[in-house]
């Protein structure tokens, strides 16, 4: 029994189809708690997909996903306390305040109103955006974003952050102070962490366990140091290659794509 | 109800927040008067209608509810491709909540243009016989606002992007608008018009606004409420099942 509560995530035989693309292939893992979990894989192998089921933006066509021992089918809302997320995309209003999107989350979270204002300081003290909260966040740089939606995740005490390639667009020093904070978290708090990023060397760093997929599947799951020694490279970059070829994915360009173009070329909206 | 409220609330602190957009969407309601009220008053005048600007302005205000709704709704699209929508949906409330307090927030920022549509009409000279009337009309126009805005949100929770946006705007709310009766008295229409005005949504809620505000009704003011009540319970329900079933 102990060791079903250690798993804070657990995915079984999960498939996703759209039409006929089979996105995820029949795809089990589990994520112990306290872990730094990441989860990686080349453009389009479905590392977005699982991560849309297990934060119950998306259905599974079938298998079983639970979230802290919710299943996430059948008890989404539970579910949905349990985990905070930072998304690929920038998800903030840039129309609203720093303070004024902290406090949208604390609300729909039903974070009792005597410690609402308590706890959004904190947070936004802990990322050093404080002196800014009542800037519009559209006036924001690409790291305090970021830095932005890591605060706004936490705020409901979740027992799981999700960072959905966090670090993409971010300078070096931004990256490493998110990587030193995202690993204090885990540390002090004990928060677990399931991550993607395409940076091989970050997820060396920071993560105890590692899952490679590829085309749906998952090919391999374990350290960096076994990685390496099962592909026989010396870096987790190498294994990777090794592990999913060197061959250069193309992705489908959806409506999507057009419009982060768009958003990237205008800017701000 | 927390839920609805902070929903609320952004629409409103959004809409308050650009002014660009506020002036923008008054320019065509504000054309609409001037060009046509003082263009055909002449001539609406010398064929007994009486004032046209009196007969043209609550179909104008309409006009500056309906736009700014259905554009409050559409909204979702920017939401759902950028993100802001994902956070809202992975958060711990039941979808139905959060399209309630989005489309009460659009028909609020909605019902707002109206009512400034409404203060510039009495400078173009639109005079009201009752000011109380102006009340019940806010009802009218509350009503057409909701209907609009949760037709947008149908609407966005379909498309995939903006790219149909204009084809949503040039073949369905600009001819609901302009068969509506927003324009021209429904009586005496050729048949083919008589039929589709009757049709459209629209013409109810106009022509609830016009009786309440100048005493003209075509339909009769109970007819146009229960249409337009039924309506809005039709669309509340379609854009709620089309809303929840957003997968992004």
């Amino acid at each position: 029994m102990k060791n079903e509560t250690e798993k804070i995530i657990t995915v079984h035989g999960v498939t996703k189809k759209f039409g006929d693309f089979v996105a995820v292939d029949d795809v089990s893992f589990d994520v112990k708690r306290g872990e730094i979990f990441a989860f990686l894989g080349p453009n389009g192998a479905g590392k977005t997909t699982t991560i849309k089921m297990l934060t119950t933006l998306s259905q599974p066509t079938s298998g079983e996903i639970t979230i802290d021992g919710k299943d996430v089918a059948k008890e989404k809302n539970e579910a949905r306390k349990a985990f905070g997320i930072v998304f690929q995309d920038p998800s903030l209003d840039d129309e609203l305040t720093a303070y004024e999107n902290l406090h949208f989350h604390a609300v729909l979270y039903k974070v009792p109103k005597k410690t609402r204002d308590e706890r959004i300081e904190e947070l936004m003290r802990l990322v050093e955006l404080w002196d800014r909260k009542d800037s519009l966040v559209k006036e924001f740089s690409g790291g305090m974003k970021r830095r932005l939606e890591i605060a706004r995740g936490l705020i409901h005490h979740p027992k799981i952050l999700f960072l959905d390639e966090p670090t993409i667009g971010l300078d070096p020093q931004t990256r490493n102070y998110l990587w030193k904070y995202v690993q204090e978290l885990n540390e002090k708090e004990g928060i677990t962490i399931f991550l993607t990023t395409h940076y091989m060397e970050e997820a060396e760093k920071v993560a105890q366990r590692i899952a490679i997929i590829d085309h749906g599947k998952i090919i391999t799951m374990g350290t960096a140091q076994e990685l390496k020694e099962q592909t026989k490279t010396n870096s987790l970059e190498d294994a990777f290659l090794a592990l999913t070829g060197k061959q250069i994915r193309e992705q489908e360009g959806s409506g999507k794509d057009t419009m982060r173009m768009a958003r990237r070329m205008w800017g701000r909206r | 109800m927390s839920t609805i409220y902070i929903l609320w609330l952004r629409q409103l602190k959004r809409y308050f927040r650009s002014k660009a957009r506020i002036v923008g969407s008054l320019g065509q309601p504000l054309l609409f008067l001037l060009a046509l009220g003082f263009g055909f008053g002449p001539i609406y005048q010398k064929a007994g209608g009486g004032n046209f600007i009196e007969f043209l302005t609550p179909g104008v205000i309409a006009m500056g509810i309906i736009f700014t709704a259905v554009f409050s709704g559409i909204e979702i699209i920017w939401d759902k491709q950028f993100g802001f929508l994902k956070e809202t949906l992975v958060a711990p409330v039941s979808r139905i909540n959060i399209m309630i307090g989005r489309t009460l927030g659009g028909a609020t920022v909605a019902t707002l243009q109206g009512i400034i549509v409404a203060i510039l009409s009495f400078f173009i000279g639109f005079r009201l016989e009752h000011p109380a009337s102006l009340l019940f009309a806010l009802v009218m126009m509350f009503m057409i606002a909701m209907i609009f805005t949760a037709l947008g949100t149908a609407i966005a929770s379909v498309l995939e992007d903006m790219q149909g946006f204009q084809l949503i705007m040039n073949f369905l709310v600009m001819p609901l608008f302009f068969l509506s009766g927003a324009l021209f008295p429904l009586d005496n229409l050729p048949k083919s018009i008589t039929i589709i005005a009757r049709l459209d949504p629209l013409s109810y809620g106009v022509d609830g606004l016009r009786g309440i505000l100048i005493g003209q009704s075509h339909f009769g003011l109970w007819t146009d409420f229960a249409v337009m009540g039924a309506i809005l319970v039709i669309l509340l329900g379609i854009g709620s099942y089309l809303f929840s079933r957003i997968e992004i």
